[in-house]
């Protein structure tokens, strides 16, 4: 769905580009433009900063002034003075936090958010999911999340079950 | 931000966080080691020519059989060069009634240019260097004259319409050259006294010289010059290139090792790129997987990598020939008390070359693996297995084997040598590589008990392809390191032993048949030891088969000099000592009418094997066959023949006898109880000579040794890439054992398992190529015949087994102490 690979068969259509048609680099543009990811295991640089880590995408599309934005996005997560950190110097709530920093500031029209909760402890979990909704009702972002958790499925507005690998039910 | 400010940026956060050190230690490394070389090389090169320019007095000397016109003079001067003339013929010297025929040199102010003159105030004195030529009327004379015309110094001899008087004893002139046992002695005067000689008239033959001396760009632009305006007319020019033979070959045997030992350096660097990279690379496959999930896309990654990887080229570039530079000039210091004068300053070429060389090494073996980054899925950031497949390994060893083709000519100045070493690398490579195979499958076939040595050499064989790449990285390291030793140990000390300490450096010439034994016992009583004495017979060459030989029949100046006058033959049962055969048979006891020919002036003439020749001594021809060619080792010292025959057939004409013995500089007075006793024996010294090429020797073996020094450095830092290659692997593979339960004895005894094996087979195959190099080396660099040396198959092994041991162990130790998840939980 989120454009990361193909499907073998059917089609999928993603704010109206149809991804199997597009190539390797048609699908990456995509992915820029229009989606954000937040992995399970955060998925951060080891070798960058968390500012750096925040800067990647947008310098990766020539933007010539990251920074500002960057550290504005971190600054929202709560993570001013984490700023020169690297990775292994943070908490895995605030990997996170970076990875959803990383995720937003790109503007995309949807997230996708892999068991983002997947490797934290409740606490840090519950403060990860209020950021998430928080962010995605202020930026009006299309917030998919894959999770086990009930909870937090129940606070979604459109819940799909999967089950052996089929869709069972859509409310 | 632009594109290459981002890499930029990229590469200083991989930098900072330690990704890059072992990669830019490679490139500095490499290019450090290749600038050295090279700067240094071109600086030993240098001054290797300017000594060389002493054998020829001069940095270039014109000849011609009339004076040199003066408008070349004018033109020398205009551009700056030093000049000085001299003029040269042979004569009749006369002392009251006795007569010797003398090679008289009329020289003016400023002769040498180049080197300097030696002489003593008495036969056999101390030298000393004079501090000009001999003044007006006075005239200095070599020993040989001397004693055969039986005159002491301050007596006056005849030479055509003048008398000079001889005021010192010339025992050494820097371009003396040339054959030394066929010509006349010397006798030097000023030019100033030439006129009143009347020698020189219209048809005599006299040789003209103009030598010139100055800036290597002024002698450069004259020569230049000079081939445009008078090339190939009778005015002839000659650079140090073409000066002595013996001289040549040490310089040629010095250039070709140090390119050879640059060209191994490159190879080597160019493997610790290669590895380094690998590994970089394989830590970077989740870095694109990101930027690849994040929207960049296949040629953005590609180009980012490219960019950094070219950025890295060039500042290690610079890095390193800067380093090289420093590197150099502590060099120089180290050499300043074997070189006379300063050291010239280094051209700019090395530098240029350095950039080239990190750029070209980074092209040719890191961007093959680098292309492996584009092929990123971006699903690995679920899937942490999508791992994409190796760059093909041939697309690999293709661009390594061009890279170091393009950095061969350069590093050697040869192309045939550098193509030569190329394949021998090449094959060394191959060698390596499939022995390592064979070794490791031998591994798989072991069977051992015990948990720890069967996980252990499991390992080993497991890791195939990688313990392959390890093997041949390790090996080449340690093939480095034991050449080194090689050559330290046999293979200088026996080029020294061609020339030990107790070479002969005087002949004794003109001895008469009956007067062999009693000036061989003379000698002997005083305690010196005589090498044989050989029947020297002097004849001309007058025939070869049924054609008349003689000068005008030759382009070359020394065909035409060796048809010209008479020359010394010999005859013998057994070939001599330094001789080698290259054609034909030596004849059996009772073969008559064969001549033995020394190749090359078998070629200078156009003598074939099988040719009848005929010369004509003391008035009669003697006709025989040539039956074999031989190779002499003329730099030996030894008493030599250019054309020996049987015993028989030369044994009835008229012969003297030629031996020669060693005697230490102290002991020269006995020179003089010789000339005193034996009045016909004439004295040749040639320790002068000696000395001169035995200081060329010890110059050279100092450059040899510095020189593998580097190859050395790159050696070690091949060994330390190979060992990092595995280190992530080994490390993940040590937590996991240790969290299933293994105690850190059995994690260390299966890591030293694994070590000790690769070093084991590291080991063996460096003897092995270590061994093959010298050969080689041996073989066609220095001419000798090698014995092998069973010390480095023990201690070869040995070394690579404790380097590797040791450095591996440490290098994973911390998975000893260091909680498994810790390592576990941050992956590869």
């Amino acid at each position: 769905m989120a454009g990361l690979d193909v499907p073998s068969a059917g089609r999928v259509v993603l704010d109206g580009a149809e991804l199997n048609t597009l190539d390797e680099d048609g699908r990456a543009r995509i992915r820029y433009q229009r989606v954000g990811f937040v992995f399970q295991s955060f998925q951060l640089l080891p070798g960058l900063t968390a500012l750096e880590n925040v800067m990647l995408p947008l310098e990766l599309n020539g933007m010539a002034e990251p920074q500002a934005l960057a550290s504005d996005w971190l600054q929202r997560v709560g993570l001013v003075d984490r700023m020169q950190h690297y990775p292994n110097q943070l908490s895995g709530g605030e990997q996170q936090r970076v990875a959803i920093a990383r995720a937003f500031v790109t503007d995309p029209l949807i997230l996708f958010a892999d068991e983002p909760t997947g490797n934290l402890d409740q606490t840090t979990a519950a403060q990860i999911i209020e950021l998430l909704f928080r962010l995605n009702e202020e930026k009006g972002t299309t917030l998919v999340i894959v999770t086990h958790d009930e909870h937090i499925a129940s606070r979604c507005q459109r819940q799909l079950t999967l089950a052996g690998g089929r869709l069972e039910d859509g409310a | 931000m632009t594109r290459p400010g981002f890499a930029l940026r990229l590469l200083l956060r991989d930098w900072h966080s330690g990704e890059l050190r072992l990669i830019v230690l490679s490139l500095i490394v490499a290019v450090a080691s290749l600038t050295t070389v090279g700067f240094f090389t071109d600086r030993i090169e240098q001054t290797i020519e300017i000594q060389a320019t002493e054998l020829l007095a001069a940095d270039l000397v014109l000849s011609a059989t009339a004076p040199v016109p003066a408008s070349i003079g004018e033109q020398a001067r205009r551009m700056r060069l030093q000049t000085t003339s001299v003029t040269a013929f042979r004569s009749v010297v006369v002392k009251e009634d006795r007569f010797q025929m003398a090679e008289v040199k009329a020289v003016a102010a400023g002769y040498p240019l180049r080197g300097e003159l030696r002489v003593a105030d008495r036969l056999f004195g101390e030298e000393y260097t004079p501090a000009g030529i001999p003044a007006p009327g006075e005239a200095w004379a070599d020993s040989r004259l001397l004693q055969q015309l039986g005159v002491e110094l301050n007596e006056q001899i005849e030479l055509g319409a003048t008398h000079l008087t001889l005021s010192r004893v010339l025992t050494f002139e820097p371009d003396r050259g040339g054959d030394i046992f066929n010509i006349a002695p010397r006798l030097m005067i000023n030019r100033a006294d030439v006129a009143a000689t009347g020698l020189i008239l219209p048809g005599s033959r006299v040789s003209y010289y103009l030598l010139l001396g100055g800036e290597a760009e002024s002698v450069a632009a004259f020569r230049q010059w000079f081939e445009a305006q008078h090339g190939g007319g009778t005015v002839k020019i000659r650079g140090i290139r073409d000066a002595r033979p013996e001289l040549k070959t040490a310089l040629e045997r010095a250039s070709q090792f140090l390119g050879l030992a640059a060209l191994v350096s490159v190879a080597l660097a160019g493997m610790a790129v290669a590895m380094s990279t690998q590994r970089y690379v394989r830590r970077h496959l989740d870095y694109c997987a990101i930027m690849r999930c994040i929207g960049a896309t296949q040629g953005t990654v590609l180009s980012i990598y490219l960019l950094q990887c070219l950025l890295l080229a060039l500042l290690c570039s610079v890095l390193g020939t800067g380093l090289g530079f420093l590197g150099q000039a502590g060099l120089a210091s180290l050499m300043s008390g074997l070189v006379q004068g300063e050291l010239p300053a280094p051209s700019a070429w090395p530098a240029v070359s350095g950039l080239l060389t990190g750029l070209i090494t980074v092209c040719g073996f890191a961007m093959p693996q680098l292309l492996r980054l584009r092929a990123v899925s971006p699903m690995r950031v679920l899937r942490r297995d999508l791992t994409p497949l190796p760059v093909s390994s041939r697309l690999v060893y293709v661009l390594a084997i061009l890279a170091l083709a393009l950095l061969l000519p350069w590093q050697s100045g040869d192309v045939s040598l550098s193509l030569y070493s190329f394949a021998g690398l090449l094959a060394t490579g191959v060698a390596l590589a499939l022995a390592a195979r064979g070794a490791i499958y031998l591994i798989r076939r072991l069977r051992l008990s015990g948990v720890v040595l069967r996980y252990g050499l499991a390992n080993v064989s497991r890791r195939g392809g990688q313990s392959i790449a390890q093997v041949l990285g390790i090996g080449l390291g340690l093939t480095a390191m034991l050449l080194l030793f090689l050559i330290r140990t046999d293979l200088l000390e026996n080029w020294r032993e061609r020339l030990p300490a107790g070479t002969p450096n005087y002949f004794l010439i003109n001895v008469q048949p009956d007067e062999v034994r009693q000036l061989g016992d003379f000698i002997f009583e005083r305690g010196r030891l005589l090498t044989e004495f050989y029947p020297m017979i002097r004849g001309r060459l007058v025939r070869i088969n049924d054609r008349p030989v003689s000068p005008e029949d030759y382009a070359d100046d020394r065909a035409r000099r060796l048809v010209a006058r008479e020359f010394n033959l010999s005859f013998a049962e057994q070939m001599q000592g330094h001789n080698r055969l290259v054609a034909g048979h030596w004849w059996a006891s009772g073969e008559t009418g064969v001549f033995s020919v020394e190749e090359g002036i078998a070629q200078t003439l156009g003598i074939r094997m099988g040719d009848h020749l005929t010369y004509l001594v003391a008035g009669r021809e003697v006709s025989a066959v040539a039956s074999n060619l031989r190779w002499v080792e003329w730099d030996s010292f030894n008493v030599n023949f250019f054309v020996v025959s049987d015993p028989a057939t030369l044994a009835s004409y008229p012969a003297t006898y030629i031996t020669s013995f060693y005697l230490p500089p102290a002991e020269r007075l006995l020179l003089s109880d010789i000339v005193r006793e034996f009045p016909s024996v004439t004295v040749f010294d040639v320790d002068a000579i000696l000395t001169q090429v035995r200081q060329l020797m010890n110059q050279v073996i100092r450059t040899i040794e510095y020189v593998s020094g580097f190859t050395l450095l790159a050696g070690l830092i091949v060994l330390f890439a190979a060992l990092q290659t595995t280190h992530d692997e080994r490390l993940q593979e040590s937590a996991l054992l240790s969290s299933l339960g293994a105690s850190r004895r059995q994690i260390l005894g299966a890591l030293l398992a694994e070590f000790l094996c690769l070093g084991l087979i590291a080991g063996l195959l460096a003897a092995f190529g270590a061994t093959l190099v010298e050969w080689l080396l041996a073989h066609y660099v220095f001419n000798l015949t090698m014995s092998l040396n069973p010390v480095i198959w023990f201690f070869g092994p040995l070394l690579s087994m404790v380097l590797i041991g040791v450095g591996g162990v440490l290098g994973t130790r911390h998975v000893l102490s260091a909680p498994p998840m810790r390592v576990l939980r941050q992956g590869t």
